[in-house]
């Protein structure tokens, strides 16, 4: 959100723009991207013993345009690519995205012509969660990187798309 | 090409076209229509299809979609609600790990393999160490057969679990997915004190396994066994009673015997149809003859034998685990061949002969002597083959994995044939594909 | 079907004929019984076998042999660049067959079984688009797992692996 960034901060914009990301970082709606094993995990995640729920981020919402996080769980493909992208172009702003597990993050142990080396030659990413597959407690933990982010309000400064690979 | 080029993939002779542009043979195909050898075309009722071709609908599910398991797309050609024809396209998940395969020595060849069935690992990391030691001529020891199939009846377990939990959720027991994998977690708590992973274990190795099973496995497998027969018998009061359940899954998505050994399908696909053709019977493997156990068989090939039967196998699997666990013997749990299976640790301070030899086992990996296999067993879906080509150096020449979900999904249009397209995802989740598999 | 001569008690013993499965050479190994059809007589061999009972057919994948041309074959085989090799099973007679046949490098083309078996479908369609081997017959001979404008086929062994060098690791891996 460049906008309110910009304006001088007095106390009732600095309140505002502190409940405003209170109220984001506390209900990040994902999207389902669910590609590979990391899926699994991420289901897992969901599920009840570790619980995504308590973070307001049960609701995986199916369209992307009532999403607001991508986290990008697996293996992409060179066929899989340009999806990727329409999705994430779809999403509305403010949105993030959590390159879960170490092929969306680096391409992982697959360093051949049918993998993306790294989402983050597709799209920006937000935090890393390094695994294979990271288990639920790492994905939490990124999501709550996530969550801190959002609050210090270091997303408002985002990097460009990197597209130079890792 | 540049990446940007790169990325304007097209698949549009993959994709679906319209009637007027589509030959006889592929009409027939998508349509489900399979031409039997043996004669006529099977229900030939069916195929009079007064179709005007602007009155249907062509749809694309996926490939990213809550309800396809994974990155499969389907295009559906629909009249109204009822579907024609269907056609999956598939390839968003390939890897190219067949290809890694041949850059990877056998001993990290595992780690590649655990990956393409990614909810039934170990099974994928048995039939590639089997082929590879029917390869080396070697024998296993008698302990590492019984752990490999000690794990790999859990996995069954666990597999299934999942596919209880998708399909619940897919018809819309919405709950459902939350009780799978509640139960999974102890399966999965017992594989992370064996191998330290609770997905892709890398645990069953060429040669035996990684490691012994830890101290008070009999305690941790026994609970297992106590704990998940009184949970099933929880989802059949969900799931197995209920009118509603019985509405979204009888009589949708049938399949005859012939159909589905025509299209190559196995695993509860064929045995849903009537078949009894179970590989840990039929043409066994390891130590299946030694334990009783029965194969489960439906009768309608429907969308509620399939699940009958999956979670039926479960029960089955429990029975196997414990005698398993009655039978299992003492002894090695990796062939005690030093130029197949690295030394213990500490004894490479001691020994300089055991330094070298690890060091050479980790770096060039051992030699397979040339020959070519083929090595099949029973995974979740149907029947898991590893086809392993070797040229006498330690990396395999060529090594395919026969995977089940990639044939099986050749099933779907015969089965979607005709029925609505509420049921295609109902249909989808009962094939149970893990894409992982189907495009490795 | 294997053709035994009988021995005679003084006239020296006659060469073993070949062991032939509806036509095509057979060699053993292990237990495992492996058909070599010529090129021209594959599918008809693949009928017969459906027709005496091998009504599954689980596995058709294509090898490249490439950089391994001297691999051991049955004598009477021509080795070809490729081959194809398809795996069949009786559910009645709980047996399985391999079929190889070899497929020459300049004219990469072999029979489909689509007719004979409808499930090799998705199987040839898988070799025509990592190894390039055309199926005639084949309904609609197209990529599967690539795009469908990819150049090349992966699974050949002059195709590089695609490899990105990464810092601290070599960038190719040595045989």
């Amino acid at each position: 959100m460049p906008g309110l960034a910009d304006l001088n901060h007095n106390f009732l914009t600095g309140t505002l723009e502190n409940a405003v990301k209170w109220a984001r970082r506390n209900s990040v709606w994902p999207a389902t991207f669910g590609l590979a094993c990391c899926a699994i995990e991420m289901m897992a995640t969901g599920a009840a013993h570790f619980d995504i729920s308590r973070f307001g981020m049960e609701v995986f919402r199916a369209s992307p345009r009532q999403a607001d996080l991508m986290i990008v769980a697996g293996r992409v493909s060179q066929k899989m690519a340009p999806v990727l992208r329409q999705v994430y172009d779809q999403m509305m702003e403010p949105k993030w995205v959590i390159s879960m597990g170490v092929c969306a993050s680096s391409g992982g142990m697959f360093n051949n012509y049918a993998i993306v080396q790294g989402v983050d030659q597709i799209v920006p990413v937000d935090v890393y969660a390094p695994g294979c597959p990271p288990g639920p407690e790492t994905l939490l933990h990124s999501i709550l990187t996530l969550h801190d982010k959002i609050r210090t309000g270091e997303i408002t400064r985002r990097k460009a798309p990197a597209g130079t690979g890792s | 090409m540049s990446a940007t080029d790169r990325l304007g993939t097209s698949e549009g002779a993959q994709e679906m076209a319209s009637r007027s542009a589509t030959g006889a043979d592929e009409l027939d195909r998508e349509g489900g229509v399979l031409r039997m050898p043996e004669g006529p075309v099977l229900d030939p009722a069916d195929l009079i299809v007064e179709v005007v071709e602007d009155e249907t609908m062509i749809i694309n599910m996926g490939p990213q979609h809550p309800s396809t398991h994974g990155v499969l797309r389907l295009m559906i050609e629909l009249d109204g609600e009822t579907v024609l024809r269907t056609k999956p396209v598939i390839g968003y998940l390939h890897t190219g790990m067949e290809k890694t395969g041949e850059e990877l020595t056998y001993l990290q060849g595992c780690t590649n393999v655990t990956r393409m069935d990614y909810l039934a690992p170990l099974f994928n990391e048995c039939v590639f160490s089997m082929a590879v030691e029917q390869l080396l001529e070697i024998q296993v020891p008698p302990r590492a057969t019984w752990i490999r199939m000690l794990l790999c009846e859990l996995n069954r377990v666990s597999s299934h679990l999942v596919f209880m939990a998708t399909n619940g959720m897919d018809v819309g027991a919405v709950s459902m997915m939350i009780y799978g994998f509640r139960e999974r977690e102890m399966i999965l708590a017992f594989f992370e004190k064996c191998s330290g992973l609770r997905l892709n274990h890398d645990y069953i190795r060429p040669g035996g396994v990684a490691a012994d099973l830890p101290d008070g496995w009999r305690d941790d497998v026994l609970a297992i066994c106590d704990y998940i027969p009184g949970r099933l018998d929880q989802y059949d009061t969900l799931l197995t009673g209920q009118p509603i359940f019985h509405e979204r899954t009888q009589g949708v998505g049938v399949i005859t015997p012939e159909q589905a050994l025509a299209l190559s399908a196995t695993g509860p696909i064929l045995r849903s149809t009537g078949l009894a053709w179970d590989l840990r019977r039929d043409l066994p493997y390891q130590y299946y003859e030694q334990l009783e156990f029965d194969v489960i068989v439906g009768t309608y090939g429907d969308t509620f034998d399939r699940y009958a039967v999956r979670l039926n196998e479960m029960r089955e699997s429990i029975r196997i685990i414990r005698q398993i666990v009655d039978l299992m013997p003492p002894g090695n749990y990796r062939v005690q061949d030093k130029k197949v299976t690295p030394p213990p640790r500490r004894r490479i301070n001691e020994s300089m002969e055991a330094l070298i030899h690890h060091f050479k086992l980790f770096t060039e990996g051992f030699r397979v002597p040339e020959g070519e296999v083929y090595v099949s067993i029973e995974s979740p879906r149907g029947e898991l083959g590893c086809y392993l080509v070797s040229d006498g150096s330690a990396r395999p020449y060529r090594m395919h994995i026969r995977d089940p979900s990639f044939a099986n999904l050749q099933s779907l249009p015969t089965m979607m044939r005709g029925g609505f397209i509420a049921d295609a995802v109902a249909v989808i989740s009962s094939v149970d594909p893990v894409m992982g598999g189907v495009d490795r | 079907m294997t053709a035994d001569a009988p021995v005679d008690g003084d006239a020296p013993a006659p060469e073993p004929q070949p062991e032939l499965l509806h036509g095509a050479l057979v060699s053993r190994w292990r237990g495992q019984v492996i058909a070599h059809p010529t090129r021209d007589a594959y599918v008809q061999v693949m009928k017969g076998l459906r027709d005496s009972g091998f009504d599954l057919c689980s596995d058709l994948c294509g090898v490249d042999y490439l950089t391994h041309p001297g691999r051991p074959l049955p004598g009477g085989v021509e080795p070809g660049r490729f081959e194809v090799v398809v795996n069949v099973v009786s559910t009645t007679q709980r047996r399985r067959v391999r079929v190889r046949v070899q497929v020459p490098g300049d004219d990469a083309r072999v029979g489909s079984l689509f007719a004979v078996y409808p499930g090799s479908e998705a199987m040839e369609r898988e070799a025509f688009d990592l190894l390039g081997i055309r199926f005639e017959g084949h309904p609609d001979l197209t990529r599967i797992l690539m795009p469908e404008d990819w150049e090349g086929h992966p699974l050949r062994k002059d195709y590089p692996v695609g490899r990105v060098p990464v810092q601290f690791k070599a960038a190719a891996a040595t045989r």
